[in-house]
């Protein structure tokens, strides 16, 4: 039986999966955008918080992904929603590219703009949204990138637990021994992570100030 | 207008950039820092707008000390124009000079006026309104500056080598074009450049810097006969570039 024959015939499921996929990498990106920028433009201003930020966030990238998952599992209210569970851990890997994606746009901008923006009488937060986060926005944006790319692969880990995802093909077929299964998820995985690498890229390019 | 009462200045690991500071800025005229770098003339102009605050002594902007001014209130009432420009590079020349009177609440169509007008008094062309920063030549920009720097039409201007990165024929019409257009606006600036000529030129009256001390403040006609040894050192320096050229061309 070839790989196309197996995914047009199990297409509904290949779609199931691809969706729940799309699903879990989207809520964690999501929060990791969410809780990221702000710890990010912490980060940035208040160089104090800069070491303890990023050191956290760099730790937590060191954990292997298959024993966070394995931590997490007795937590209460996770353990019983797997999906819950997956989300929380991508959400913490993907952390660490948006913050400090977030710390060094803001950081990168021209000293000259900053200080001219200051010296107009531009408060902290107007600086901050009218001047400083546009001209961060195509660095930040690349963070995202990075953190989308791998959350697309580390997701298919998450059907280790249960959360599903196009990983229970993958772990399906190791059980088997079955290639063509294991590529059954490996390839729409793949096509999903270049893509977003992909749309990604070409809106930092867009956003890129001149 | 602007009265430095023995301000010292020192960065925060003690480090004393400026100390015992006393001179007064009068309405309407410009005063020239002339120094060289790591003279403190710099601090001393980001004194007045409060982007650095005294360590020592005080600073009083109209009368009221800038470290008990609302700082963004002062900064708003002074115009900022530094060597490296600084336009905001994601707004077009438009919304750069209109900035502050957007973030004031001006109505967008007296916005629109303003800006009209301060191109043309600057010397650019209308339809400049809608280019970007990076679409202009540095001189175009430098004027964007200025334009950007009375867009609310503060009475007193700081202006930190605005020309030092131009080339010289830029510089010198535009150096010019800042002559006319003080003498038709009447504002206060405080001026900070090392170049001799500049200062002479632009100057009311000229306050030479040294190591974080003022050395004295003298007009441009005084300045040239000064015998203080700096003053004169200045003057010497600017002579012989003359002369050792006039010489190369007879010999």
């Amino acid at each position: 039986m070839n790989l196309f024959h197996f995914l047009w015939q199990n297409h509904t499921q290949v779609l199931e999966l691809t969706l729940e996929h799309l699903w879990l990498v989207g809520i964690s990106t999501l929060l990791a955008v969410l809780i990221g920028i702000p710890l990010g433009i912490v980060s940035a201003h208040w160089p104090v918080w800069n070491k303890p930020v990023l050191g956290t966030t760099n730790i937590i990238q060191t954990i292997p992904s298959l024993a966070l998952f394995g931590f997490l599992l007795p937590v209460p209210w996770l353990g019983d929603h797997a999906d819950r569970l997956a989300i929380l851990a991508l959400t913490l890997y993907a952390l660490l590219p948006v913050i400090r994606n977030t710390d060094t746009g803001i950081r990168g901008v021209d000293p000259a703009v900053v200080e001219a923006g200051r010296g107009m009488g531009l408060t902290g937060s107007q600086l901050l949204v009218q001047v400083q986060l546009p001209l961060a926005l195509s660095v930040i944006l690349s963070g995202v990138r990075v953190a989308v790319v791998v959350s697309v692969g580390l997701a298919t880990i998450a059907a280790a637990i249960g959360a599903g995802g196009l990983g229970e093909f993958i772990f399906r077929g190791l059980a088997m021994v079955n290639n063509q299964l294991i590529l059954a998820g490996a390839i729409p995985a793949a096509v999903l992570a270049l893509s977003a690498d992909f749309g990604l890229g070409w809106l930092e390019k867009r956003l890129r100030p001149r | 207008m602007i009265e430095f009462r023995d301000v010292a200045y020192a960065l925060p690991n003690g480090q004393p950039l400026l100390s015992g500071l006393n001179l007064q800025v009068q309405r309407g005229e410009t005063l020239v820092l002339l120094g060289r770098s790591g003279s403190g003339k710099t601090t001393t102009l980001k004194l007045v707008n409060r982007l650095l605050t005294p360590t020592g002594g005080e600073v009083r902007v109209n009368g009221v000390a800038t470290a008990e001014s609302d700082v963004i209130r002062l900064r708003r009432s002074i115009g900022y124009v530094i060597q490296d420009v600084g336009l905001f590079p994601h707004f077009t020349v438009e919304r750069n000079i209109g900035l502050v009177p957007r973030i004031e609440g001006w109505t967008a169509e007296r916005i629109h006026l303003r800006v009209k007008e301060l191109l043309q008094m600057v010397g650019l062309e209308e339809q400049m309104a809608s280019r970007y920063p990076h679409q202009l030549s540095g001189g175009q920009r430098q004027r964007v500056g200025v334009a950007r720097a009375l867009a609310a039409d503060p009475s007193l201007l700081l202006m930190d080598e605005p020309f030092g990165a131009l080339d010289a024929l830029t510089r010198d019409q535009l150096q010019r074009e800042f002559l006319s257009l003080q003498r038709r606006l009447g504002k206060t600036v405080v001026f900070v450049t090392h170049d001799l000529r500049e200062a002479l030129r632009l100057g009311s009256r000229i306050a030479l810097m040294d190591a974080g001390r003022l050395v004295t403040v003298l007009s441009p006609e005084d300045f040239l006969r000064s015998r203080e040894p700096l003053a004169a050192a200045y003057v010497q320096a600017f002579g012989d570039g003359l002369d050792s050229a006039a010489n190369r061309g007879g010999s």
